[in-house]
């Protein structure tokens, strides 16, 4: 009882931060709710993303691939047989893991810069398969419209922006606490010794090809995962959503927030979701604006904006030390 | 048949400006260890500076040096003038960088290739833009039965010749040999006595250049241009640089025209719509089972 | 009753004490006709090696003799060309290198290769990843049983970290902390494996001559604890200083093996040394 009480005091902030947005979606109006949800798709993303890039050190720019697997896996099932969204959650889920599986497998074992190339043209195959309407089940340039609601049954259909909101936020803070108990257990230690030195790693005891794929599957699933929550809250899915550039915002999001750091991810995907809100009226300049601060956080500090604290840990202090993480 | 060597003859021109993006990638990338991602855009770039030589500069240029003189002007701005940018990139955005890391590096090089796009987009809009038709007469010939415009042969005697001669710079020359010793192994090179900045001068300013020209070639070809080009070459020509062996010239010249001619092979015999897919395939399947590409030397880490 | 029991102790106390006799002479370690190649270069040429329980072996000869070669091979970084490796009678062909480590063998590298950004105790708590088996699913719900075993490998770091003496370092970055404290790092993550043979690669490079010392101390000490070590070595001190048995290798091969005092007056082993230099003077 004694230690919980000393946890729930010790991270006080993180308490203020929970509070702020569940009261948050009352105080403003429908249009920044939805800035919000997607805030949260992007966090989702972010976090899945941070498995495979942050704790592994893999570079991964097809990550929306394996978004695309779910949300059309979700799109596809549910209108083409009726099957409910929330039963297609895990399934969209175990399809996306699936399918990094089967690809990731013969390639796991490339070294850094060529991954990265390979992971390009998977998420551009991904793409342009879905762009060309194989079988007719993906419906071309245009994706799949009609998609239900996610629902639990009865009066409990998730139809207005302020319920979307509570359900990505719920999925993300459950995320978090996964993926923070992963950081204190042998897995969490063993990623993070594959992306330090893998050599070494191997040597060490750890199956490194095991625990790529691992990392791959995990990050595709929850990928997967907010596809299908995407696809219902859109109701529409299309090819465009999943582009290059999405997976290098993906990218950024974790880089610029601090490598395996998950308040980093937090903060970098509130940068890519609210930052063209902000920029609406430059709208034209703000892709420019977004290269500039990506090469000048890189220059002035590259271990992101909250790189990721080892040993002690502490909350209060708020000293951000540069480059205590670097590539 | 005919056909067979018409989709040839188009491939090797496609091939040609793959090979040529390629170069660029290959040779920083060779001994800077850096993928530069806004390669791509450096050749969109050349190619929108092309256009707007040739189309808003249009009545100056051809009333001072005529159809054929608007062209090797477009060329000519294009090289000079990416080269330069390239120049500026590597000091401003690079430089910083090496030494943090490979990441850093990575995410640096993205950031460029969207600064790039960009500008692009805000200064020439996000429509396509066109070339005009004009810039080289449209004439056909017969060749041994193959039917061929001049603007072919225009733009493979031109690639050909720039690649020879950069494959005599690199293979034949000692200053090319410093090149290749500076990409098998920087910090080893430096210490023979090779002085790294010219080398990263020559390469970060001929790389872009050759991909400006690119540029302007392609936008003759295929007259449509648009912001977007940068990514849908570059990653071809990456592709391309690791057919025939990242860090190899004369192998990103090969993957490049094998590429070209894969592709138009592809999209004739099996399907348009898949051509890229097809492409990428290609460079999963080389990563995959000769990660080293055609020409590429072994490397083994040393434990 | 109390009589027969003491008895009894005596017999199987004598019978433990037989055991470590016959063990003493066991064989732990043993290359029979190794080869390894690199393209045309042969690193290592048809090298036999025994090791024997308990015993500090080391392995030396000049730069470029082939020994790393040795132990990566053995350590299954690479795979052999010709011939085999035997640990404790099995045949290690094909298996990989976190196979190996749970078999028994641990290692050290020439370069030293911590995880830099991780902690000295994340280190060592890595060490001991083949003898932990919980699995990601219990890791992400914390079970009982996850956390009994997090604490677990948790004090058994601790322990490994006070045994090397870094104990006051078992939050600093690993990077951070000084050159001699960091080869001591690697070894304690090597032991926290709890192998049965530890491989050390040139485990005094770049210590000064009391950090010599102390390692030579150090690993008198450890190998009490049932261990065996075989170790490739420049260091002449340590060598003669630890060594119960010394083989020599130079360009791939075999030159000599014996105890420490015979291979050091061995004039094949001094011309190897040595008599490079007089050829090049030729």
């Amino acid at each position: 009882m004694k230690t919980n009480r000393n946890i729930i005091l010790k991270n006080w902030p993180i308490l203020i931060v929970i509070a702020l947005l569940t009261l948050l979606p009352f105080k403003i109006n429908n249009y920044w709710i939805d800035v919000f949800f997607f805030f949260g798709i992007y966090a989702l993303l972010g976090l899945s993303l941070n498995i495979v890039l942050g704790e592994v050190g893999l570079f991964d720019l097809g990550h929306m691939g394996f978004m695309a697997i779910g949300a059309y896996t979700t799109a596809i099932l549910n209108t083409a047989f009726g099957i409910p969204i929330i039963i297609l959650l895990p399934v969209s889920a175990i399809a996306a893991g699936a399918f990094a599986w089967l690809v990731c497998s013969p390639i796991i074992h490339l070294r850094g810069d060529y991954l990265c190339i390979v992971t390009i043209g998977m998420g551009e195959i991904v793409r342009l398969t879905l762009i060309n309407n194989p079988f007719g089940i993906t419906g071309g340039p245009n994706g799949v419209f009609g998609i239900d609601f996610l629902s639990f049954g009865g009066p409990l259909v998730i139809d207005s922006s302020i319920e979307s909101y509570f359900v990505i936020w719920i999925i993300v803070g459950l995320t978090i606490l996964g993926l923070v108990n992963l950081q204190h257990s042998r897995i969490g230690r063993a990623w993070n010794c594959i992306r330090e030195d893998e050599v070494a790693a191997e040597s060490t005891g750890i199956d490194v090809r095991y625990y790529k794929l691992l990392a791959f599957v995990l990050g595709a699933g929850l990928a997967g995962v907010a596809g299908n929550i995407y696809a219902s809250k859109l109701m529409i899915v299309s090819p465009e959503s999943f582009s290059f550039m999405e997976s290098c915002m993906l990218f950024c999001i974790v880089l610029i927030g601090g490598m395996g750091s998950i308040p980093g991810v937090l903060i970098g995907a509130a940068a890519i979701s609210l930052f063209p809100e902000i920029f609406r009226t430059f709208a034209q300049y703000r892709m420019l604006i977004f290269g500039a601060v990506m090469v000048a956080m890189m220059i002035f500090r590259p271990g992101g904006i909250w790189p990721r604290k080892r040993g002690a840990v502490k909350f209060e202090s708020l000293l951000i030390k540069a480059g205590e993480e670097n590539g | 048949m005919r056909i067979f060597m018409e989709q040839m003859l188009n491939g090797l021109t496609i091939g040609s400006f793959y090979a040529l993006i390629a170069l660029g990638y290959s040779m920083v990338y060779g001994v800077m260890k850096l993928i530069n991602f806004a390669h791509g855009d450096l050749f969109a770039l050349g190619s929108y500076l092309g256009f707007t030589l040739l189309v808003w500069g249009n009545a100056y240029i051809t009333s001072h040096v005529g159809l054929a003189g608007g062209m090797i002007a477009a060329i000519l701005i294009a090289a000079i003038g990416i080269g330069i940018a390239g120049l500026i990139i590597e000091r401003i955005a690079y430089r910083p960088i090496y030494s943090v890391g490979r990441l850093p590096a990575v995410v640096s090089a993205l950031g460029v290739s969207i600064f790039l796009e960009n500008i692009i987009m805000v200064i020439w809009g996000p429509r396509y833009q066109a070339y005009p038709a004009s810039v080289v007469p449209t004439l056909r010939f017969e060749i041994g039965g193959i039917h061929v415009t001049l603007l072919q042969i225009i733009i493979l005697i031109l690639s050909f010749v720039l690649l020879a001669v950069l494959y005599y710079i690199i293979q034949k020359t000692t200053f090319g040999a410093a090149i290749r010793a500076s990409a098998l192994d920087r910090d080893t090179a430096a210490l023979m006595g090779i002085n790294i900045e010219t080398i990263i001068f020559f390469i970060f300013a001929l790389g872009p250049a050759l991909g400006g020209t690119a540029g302007v070639m392609v936008g003759m070809y295929y007259r449509q241009i648009s912001f977007t080009m940068g990514w849908n070459y570059g990653l071809k020509a990456f592709t391309a640089t690791i057919l025939g062996g990242i860090g190899n010239i004369p192998g990103a010249m090969l993957g490049g025209l094998l590429l070209g001619v894969f592709e138009m092979l592809g999209s004739a015999y099996i399907s348009t719509a898949y051509k890229d897919v097809f492409v990428f395939l290609i460079l999963i399947l080389v990563l995959i089972f000769r990660p080293r590409g055609l020409l590429g030397e072994k490397v083994a880490e040393k434990v | 009753m109390a009589k027969d029991n003491n008895k009894m102790e005596t017999i199987i106390r004598s019978e433990q004490e037989d055991k470590e006799t016959d063990k003493i002479n066991e064989v732990v370690l043993e290359t029979d006709k190794l080869t390894k190649k690199f393209g045309g270069l042969i690193a290592v040429n048809n090298f036999d090696l025994k090791v024997s329980q308990g015993e500090i072996s080391s392995l030396i000869g000049p730069n470029g003799a082939g020994k790393t070669t040795v132990f990566n091979v053995v350590t299954g970084i690479y795979k052999a060309d010709g011939g085999k490796v035997l640990f404790k009678g099995e045949d290690l062909a094909g298996k990989k290198p976190h196979q190996i480590i749970k078999k028994g063998i641990a290692r050290t590298f020439q370069n030293i290769r911590l995880f830099s950004n991780m902690t000295c105790l994340e280190n060592v708590m890595a060490g001991q990843h083949c003898r932990s088996r919980e699995g990601t699913w219990t890791s992400v719900l914390q079970t009982p049983g996850q956390r009994k075993e997090e604490a677990e490998i948790k004090k058994n770091a601790e322990n490994r970290l006070r045994q090397v003496g870094l104990w006051k370092w078992r939050d600093e970055l690993a990077k951070n902390i000084a050159y001699g404290n960091q080869r001591m790092l690697e070894i304690g993550r090597a032991l926290a494996s709890n192998p049965d043979l530890l491989i050390l690669d040139e485990p005094s490079s770049g210590l000064n001559d009391k950090e010599s010392e102390d390692l030579v101390e150090f690993l008198k000490e450890i190998v009490k604890e049932n261990l065996t070590i075989l170790l490739i070595e420049h260091d002449m001190n340590v060598v003669m200083g630890i060594s119960d048995w010394v083989t020599v290798m130079d360009e791939g091969k075999k030159i000599a093996e014996g105890l420490p005092e015979d291979v050091y007056s061995n004039p094949q082993v001094i011309e190897a040394y040595l008599g490079k230099d007089e050829e090049e003077e030729e």
